[in-house]
């Protein structure tokens, strides 16, 4: 499944390390990253390929998400169709 | 693939997240004309099984969807063939039928479930007797059901003996309820031209013209439109907001269109029709009164609020078209009071009457919904409420719906409060001059004009 992965919190050293390295322990390919740090505010995209035999979509984007909790960081794992859907004619 | 642009995921993500955006109801239509039977405890045992088997994994591919795409669904929700068409066939104690769907309905997890309903905007059968004469103690014993009668169409008229019943059902539906906030009455909806494939409740039925089993989405996101209203600035003109509002009902539409195809496709049931229909909840800035308010009003209700809405309604529908094929439903903005931040606000500080409510609902979806009125109101004058708003629907060829709480043993300017999604509302004042001679006529009011076009 394609994911967008969003990670917005105070910018530091080491969130796309953290974020990176949350996706590679699930094998997670990123595809692509753009990232921003706008005064203090970090906001990171990732296109990440998350492989269908991982099983568990749920589990897998809810830990992901809890991970980023703890980091202070505030993570979304979103399914990429949804933003097509809603940003193209 | 398309490129998705960076600030577009990060608005989607915003809205989601501080703008309440959601799907707010994905909705199963079950038809259950195969479940009639003579015997009326056959018959709810087929309705049961029937659910089970079509309903089974409703709530689970809800969640899933809700989780991979990162959208709340905040409802699950069946809606069923009008039962009183079964019980035209078993006739009986017809609370067996409402039984049978809350037991079915809490099996299956979703948190309501309509259809404990009849249509008799011409007459009543049998069948529609005991229906319609069961309603309150079928609401009073159950949970989840939710009743709607419609009595009234452009095609047919009023039925002014339904709409007379329906006054005492209202009444009986509360007072049975009293100890629990007259809870009875707010699972009701009188309806004139109700419609066969609404996923929202009350008013959800599974009309005769549906397929076999269906998947229905209704969306909101009121919110949403209210921020992108807020970010135009005062000074941008009517034209303009309209323009916005438009833009901004295209990107919530596509939203719930993925959604009910997702859920269709993973149910293996066909996708109905999407539901354009802006529908508040208490929550704070998720509300319909709001964006009339930011459009430029000091409080809903006052001077231009009919205007406002006017606009906002043609308004979501015209971007909503654009961004699904299928819609269908209500679609249009809900004005419930008891479930909108702003609208209780407004009726609390008295700037909002029900007679304002009447003739918004002449612009909007979709009539005089979840007013709580004083508990001495009488059967008499709740029918007249019901017959004007009826009326309204029958002439302009839109469904009009009541949906009207006696707040038993309280008065204007008390409070009932349902909680969740139903919200709490002010009681409030209802004229006390009598309509009782008219609606003691009963008969019918003859079809108008405007339906004999072919």
């Amino acid at each position: 499944m394609r994911a967008v992965i969003s990670t917005i919190g105070k910018d530091r050293p080491g969130i796309l390390a953290f974020v990176a390295t949350e996706c590679a322990k699930r094998d997670i390919n990123i595809i692509d990253v753009t990232q921003k740090s706008l005064r203090d505010l970090f906001t990171m995209i990732m296109i990440v390929e998350i492989p269908e035999e991982n099983g568990d979509l749920d589990r897998i984007m809810s830990e992901i998400e809890e991970a980023g909790e703890k980091e202070n960081l505030k993570i979304h794992v979103m399914h990429e169709d949804i933003f097509n859907a809603m940003h193209t004619v | 693939m398309a490129v998705i642009r960076e600030d577009n995921i990060l608005e989607t993500i915003r809205m989601i997240d501080e703008e309440n955006l959601d799907v707010r109801t994905v909705t199963m239509g079950i038809s259950l004309l195969d479940c009639a039977d003579p015997d009326i405890d056959v018959s709810c045992a087929k309705i049961k099984k029937k659910i089970l088997n079509k309903a089974r994994d409703l709530v689970k591919v809800t969640h899933d969807i809700s989780r991979e795409y990162g959208i709340p669904i905040v409802n699950s929700r069946i809606s069923v063939t009008p039962i009183a068409l079964l019980a035209s066939v078993s006739g009986g104690d017809c609370k067996k039928y409402a039984i049978a769907l809350d037991e079915a309905a809490k099996e299956v997890g979703v948190n309501f479930i309509g259809g404990y309903s009849a249509l008799v905007q011409k007459g009543m059968t049998p069948g529609d007797e005991l229906l319609i004469n069961s309603i309150p103690e079928a609401l009073a014993c159950t949970d989840l059901v939710c009743s709607s009668v419609n009595i009234g169409s452009t095609k047919a008229g009023i039925n002014m003996d339904a709409v007379r019943r329906m006054g005492q059902i209202v009444r009986e539906a509360a007072e049975l309820t009293k100890d629990r906030n007259c809870f009875g009455a707010a699972k009701l909806v009188v309806f004139c031209n109700a419609v066969e494939d609404n996923p929202f409740m009350a008013g959800a039925f599974h009309g005769i013209s549906e397929p076999d089993c269906v998947i229905n989405v209704g969306v909101s996101g009121p919110g949403v439109v209210r921020e992108a209203v807020r970010q135009a600035g005062k000074d941008a003109s009517m034209d303009q907001i309209a323009e916005i509002i438009k833009k901004t009902a295209f990107k919530v539409t596509r939203m719930g269109q993925l959604v009910g195809t997702e859920a269709s496709r993973r149910l293996g049931v066909p996708f109905g029709i999407l539901d354009l229909s802006l529908a508040p909840t208490p929550a704070v800035g998720d509300s319909v009164a709001q964006i009339l308010e930011e459009i430029g009003l000091e409080q809903v209700g006052g001077p231009g609020t009919t205007a406002c809405l006017a606009m906002l309604n043609d308004a979501v529908k015209k971007g909503g078209v654009m961004a699904s094929s299928s819609v269908g439903g209500l679609s249009g903005a809900f004005i419930p009071v008891s479930e909108d931040a702003g609208m209780i606000d407004a009726a609390s500080a008295g700037t909002l009457s029900i007679e304002k409510l009447e003739a918004m609902t002449a612009v909007c979806s979709v009539g005089l919904d979840m007013i709580v009125v004083p508990g001495e109101t009488t059967a008499e004058t709740l029918s007249a409420i019901i017959a004007d708003e009826a009326a309204i629907g029958m002439i302009n060829s839109k469904t009009t719906a009541c949906r009207l709480i006696p707040a038993i043993g309280r008065k204007a300017g008390d409070t009932l409060e349902f909680g969740g999604l139903l919200g709490y509302g002010p009681v409030m004042p209802v004229r006390t001059v009598k309509p009782d001679v008219m609606i003691h006529r009963g008969g019918r009011i003859p079809a108008p004009m405007n339906s004999l076009k072919n």
